[in-house]
């Protein structure tokens, strides 16, 4: 039977239109994506800029190998092409275009690589004026604390702008992964073992924070923020975290400290201060001044508070907290008691 | 296949033909389907019963890109989510790709070599039977409501019985199970191209697609035992309650991952060598010209083959190992390009010196070398450990994975439906369908998964069963659910396709693509003897020698050689392919089936914790194999 070629010149387009259609789409993302590509420290950058230089020897190898299919399709018989098409066909393509070119390229990714390593791996020097902070991730939220400082916090972690932190990571459950991609690579949390992270932020602002490894049913609900704010800023921060919980100043809010202790909030949950020591949530003791709550999942405002507190597994579905059954005074006193905990 | 040949082809003359036929071929009814060896008729049930579990797998990622359409959806719960992308990830590699693949093994690689059936075809026949027995186990966990839910990785602890249900077990045990199937699959292969060839064909005449399966085969023999070993100790952990992998009592979780890694890595050549094998028989028939620099790819793919096992810590750069041997993976890493450019630049070459025409199958070759240079250049990418580290486990690797092994092994699947499938059912398919097939298939693939690279770089993580709106991940993800939909438009095009061609197609001749190898010199469908004269090789693409070709047919004519005394075939030197002696093979046999249904109550015995069941499967098992072994009665009168 004969053999009828497709048009050719129809199928060269249509094989560059599909890809670079995507390509063109805008690369623009919100403000508050935790982008790779809009770097906020030496560390992210040095990653961004490895990917910049990457892509760019990626296109022109992608570009290449799509132009000698095209050679390849498109030629007429006895044209200029096809001529050249016959001299390229040949072992030596094989020499120069599968290893004498690859080994050049690989080997200047592996230089470019291991002169990034030094800006991404945990800082070693044991200088002054860095922060430390342990972070143990669990399911589906974030331990934090700071041990020089003595503060205790969850899902919120605060650093000074330009000040080296070096981050332990670990997990008392299953494997997680700490990533805040503007800030540095991500490293996993992994039960049983210690594992370090440094980054110094450049600017000011909020950086989003995500669970990397997949940890079970609300993996994608494990989320943190890590603020960056002016060395002022930061130490202010600390000492108001190392006060204990603010007492409670009005009746509902005295009323709602009760309705937390009585109603099984205090075994699981600690507040400073408190008789409230539970460790199996987060710790609330500083609550009223983070922006999120559950991981990053809801907004840190009254309704989505409310709505939290009596269900839920119907946002976090497998989450260990439980739903109440408060009455609409009780709840209404809890949440000016817990809105108190600034 | 039971069909009557509509041609007669080369090596089958009438004469032969009239020998042969009674001494090889079932009849068609129950018994024979559940005792038949040919290695077609396995090939093709491989090739089907894959095809079903790609078509399930299909429809959980269809599930999940609609979940994912657009941020916060309510289509799948957190639940339902996890245990899909658990299960398409564990069919698509497990049940699907590797066992699609087989069945062109099965089917072609004895006809590639010239060999009239596989060197052990009772145990083709359990292999085919527990791979069937395996996947409907692992299955069979959605009946009762527990399918594996931690991932085709399955990382401990999240998979320990602390966290995870029975779903794992089904993962543990159907695995170990599954594992007997690729293993006596692989032995079987090795032998079947070491000793079965034709007379004259030495190993650098052996066609690049057998090539590609023996590498394959030892690959798995090799990283295999290391997933089998860490099934056997996690489901001692969840049973027994030992602790390799409890770091609260002295276990490491991380051995998991190295055990997972160590067979994981090594399995991505596992699928990728024998679809490449695919790629070097279709180029050179479609570009009417031997391949280029035949003997580089043969090295090429054996330096894949070895390399892949040095590897696997790049899979694991965010753990925390020390930078020393993370360099050191990193650098192999890098290395195993080389191979794989190679292999690219050979199949450049002889489409540059030849006439390349583009049909459907050739189509899907020039569609997987874009698709597969875009994965492999984002794959360089991963061996520069800080961008690994900062990009591994967001939605940039699953965009690369797929790249890889949708491009650079199911493209080759798809080109060798619409190459080889003629061959098997004697009827073509439809070439402007096959065309559409190939468009939308293309178009939906990158539309799918390019957006996914963007996601990635903007911070997505993978397995997530939903995201917020406000990151800038809405729109890929919305144009990635488009694609997925393109995608599967796509590959209902190729089924639909099949299923006219099967009843509607017309006859295709013994060699439609004037092709090279020599399953074209049978006719279509091929007959159970496969050739009437065990033909002559003297080149690495025997079936263009049309000399060699006129010598079996005239032997065939005259009734020479025909070797038609019971199942006899050929067995060759290893190296060299010559005629050593004749064997006798063995015949339909029930035994195979027997086994495979023994070990399956041995595994339900396991899963359900009634251990007197399956000490009872194990007796049963050992009683077939006891059955399988009892001398043939002619040899012990011998």
């Amino acid at each position: 039977m004969g053999m009828r070629p497709v048009p050719p010149r129809r199928f060269a387009s249509a094989l560059i239109v599909a890809p670079a259609a995507s390509l063109l789409l805008p690369a623009v993302a919100g403000a508050d994506s935790p982008s790779t590509l809009e770097p906020k420290s030496n560390a992210a950058r040095e990653i961004a800029d490895l990917w910049w230089f990457m892509l760019i020897v990626a296109t022109v190898v992608f570009a290449i190998v799509i132009a000698l299919v095209f050679l390849a399709i498109l030629r007429r018989r006895g044209r200029l092409g096809d001529r050249i098409a016959g001299r390229l066909g040949g072992n030596w393509l094989l020499a120069v275009g599968g290893v004498g070119v690859p080994i050049v390229i690989l080997a200047v990714v592996f230089a470019l690589t291991m002169a990034t390593l030094p800006a991404t791996a945990p800082s070693t020097q044991a200088e002054g004026g860095g922060v430390e902070i342990e972070v143990t991730a669990r399911q589906w939220f974030w331990d934090v604390a700071y041990p020089e400082q003595e503060v205790v916090t969850a899902n919120e972690i605060h650093v000074p702008v330009g000040e080296p932190v070096t981050v332990t990571v670990a997990s008392t459950d299953v494997i997680h992964s700490f990533w805040v991609p503007q800030l540095n690579r991500k490293i996993d949390a992994i039960p049983g073992r210690e594992n370090e992270l440094s980054f110094t932020a450049d600017e000011p602002g909020t950086y989003r924070g995500l669970c990397a490894e997949f940890c079970g049913l609300q993996h994608a609900n494990m989320g943190f923020l890590v603020i960056a704010e002016a060395p002022d800023d930061f130490a202010a921060w600390i000492d108001d975290q190392q006060q204990p919980a603010a007492a409670p100043a009005t009746a509902p809010q005295r009323r709602g400290e009760e309705v937390f202790m009585s109603k099984g909030c205090a075994s699981c949950h600690t507040i400073a201060g408190t008789p409230a020591d539970g460790n199996v949530g987060p710790d609330l003791t500083h609550l009223a001044t983070r922006q999120t709550i559950a991981a990053a999942t809801l907004e840190n405002d009254r309704g989505e508070l409310g709505g939290w507190v009596l269900d839920p597994q119907h946002i976090k579905a497998g989450a260990k907290m439980p739903g109440t059954d408060l009455s609409g005074p009780e709840l209404q006193a809890l949440l000016d008691y817990l809105q108190r905990l600034r | 296949m039971e069909a009557t040949p509509t041609t007669s082809a080369s090596s089958t003359a009438p004469a032969a033909d009239e020998v042969l036929r009674p001494v090889w071929e079932q009849p068609s009814g129950i018994v024979s389907f559940l005792t038949s060896v040919d290695h077609k008729r396995i090939g093709v049930r491989y090739l089907v019963t894959a095809t079903a579990f790609f078509l399930i797998a299909g429809v959980e990622a269809l599930a999940m890109r609609t979940q994912l359409a657009v941020p916060r959806a309510d289509v799948l719960t957190p639940e339902a989510f996890n245990e899909f992308f658990s299960m398409h990830g564990v069919t698509m590699i497990f049940l699907f790709v590797t066992p699609m693949l087989s069945g062109f093994g099965n089917y072609f690689v004895p006809l590639m070599v010239g060999a009239r059936d596989m060197a052990f075809p009772r145990l083709n026949a359990l292999s085919y039977w527990v791979f069937l027995a395996s996947g409907l186990f692992i299955y069979s966990s959605f009946t009762v409501g527990q399918p594996p839910t931690a991932g085709w990785f399955n990382y401990t602890p999240l998979s320990s019985d602390e966290f995870s249900g029975a779903g794992i077990d089904f993962y543990n045990l159907g695995l170990i199970f599954l594992a007997i199937s690729t293993t006596v699959g692989a032995v079987n292969f090795i032998v079947t191209i070491f000793k079965m060839r034709a007379p004259g064909m030495s190993m650098n005449r052996v066609p690049l697609f057998c090539w590609g399966v023996l590498v394959q085969a030892f690959a798995i023999i090799f990283a295999l035992p290391a997933l089998t070993a860490a099934n056997l100790l996690l489901e001692l952990q969840r049973t027994f309650d030992f602790h390799f992998f409890d770091p609260a009592a002295g276990g490491d979780p991380v051995l998991w991952q190295h055990l997972f890694w160590i067979f994981g890595h090594p399995d991505v050549y596992i699928i990728f060598l024998p679809a490449i094998g695919i790629v070097s028989s279709i180029v050179p028939v479609f570009s009417r010209r031997a391949l280029v620099g035949h003997t580089w790819v043969i090295f090429a793919t054996v330096a894949i083959g070895l390399l892949g096992f040095g590897v696997w810590v790049h899979h694991m750069f965010a753990v925390g190992l020390p930078q020393v041997t993370i360099a050191f993976f990193a650098g192999v890493s890098l290395a195993i390009t080389i191979p794989s450019g190679i292999q690219i630049f050979a199949w450049l070459a002889t489409m540059l010196r030849g006439r390349p025409v583009l049909k459907t199958p050739m189509l899907f070759i020039v569609g997987f070398i874009a698709v597969f240079v875009v994965g492999g250049v984002t794959g360089v990418m991963f061996a520069a450990i800080p961008f690994d580290q900062q990009i591994t486990d967001s939605y940039f690797v699953v965009a690369h994975f797929h790249y890889v092994l949708m491009g650079g092994a199911v493209f080759p699947i798809f080109a060798a439906i619409y190459y080889w499938l003629p061959k098997i059912s004697g009827k073509l398919l439809d070439e402007r369908l096959g065309k559409t097939s190939f468009w939308l298939i293309f178009i939906g693939f990158n539309v799918t998964f390019f957006p996914m690279h963007i996601s990635g770089l903007l911070g997505m993580p993978r397995r997530v069963y939903t995201y917020d709106g406000d990151l800038g991940w809405d729109s890929y993800n919305l144009l990635s659910t488009i694609g997925a939909f393109v995608l599967a438009l796509g590959v209902l095009a190729i089924v639909a396709n099949v299923i006219w061609s099967i009843y509607r197609g017309r006859p295709a001749g013994p060699d439609p693509w004037e092709a090279n190898t020599l399953e074209w010199a049978t006719p279509s469908p091929t007959p159970a003897y496969n050739f009437g004269v065990i033909p002559r090789v003297s080149s690495p693409d025997p079936n263009w020698d049309t000399a060699d070709r006129e010598a079996d047919r005239r032997l065939a004519a005259e009734g020479e050689l025909l070797l038609a005394d019971e199942h006899q075939a050929i067995a060759a030197s290893e190296v060299e392919g010559e005629p050593v002696r004749v064997m006798h093979m063995p015949e339909p046999s029930i035994w195979p089936l027997a086994v495979a249904v023994a070990l399956s109550i041995l595994f339900v015995g396991m899963i359900t914790q009634v251990y007197l069941i399956a000490v009872l499967g194990a007796l049963a098992a050992l009683g077939a194999i006891a059955g399988w072994h009892r001398p043939h009665e002619e040899l012990q009168n011998q």
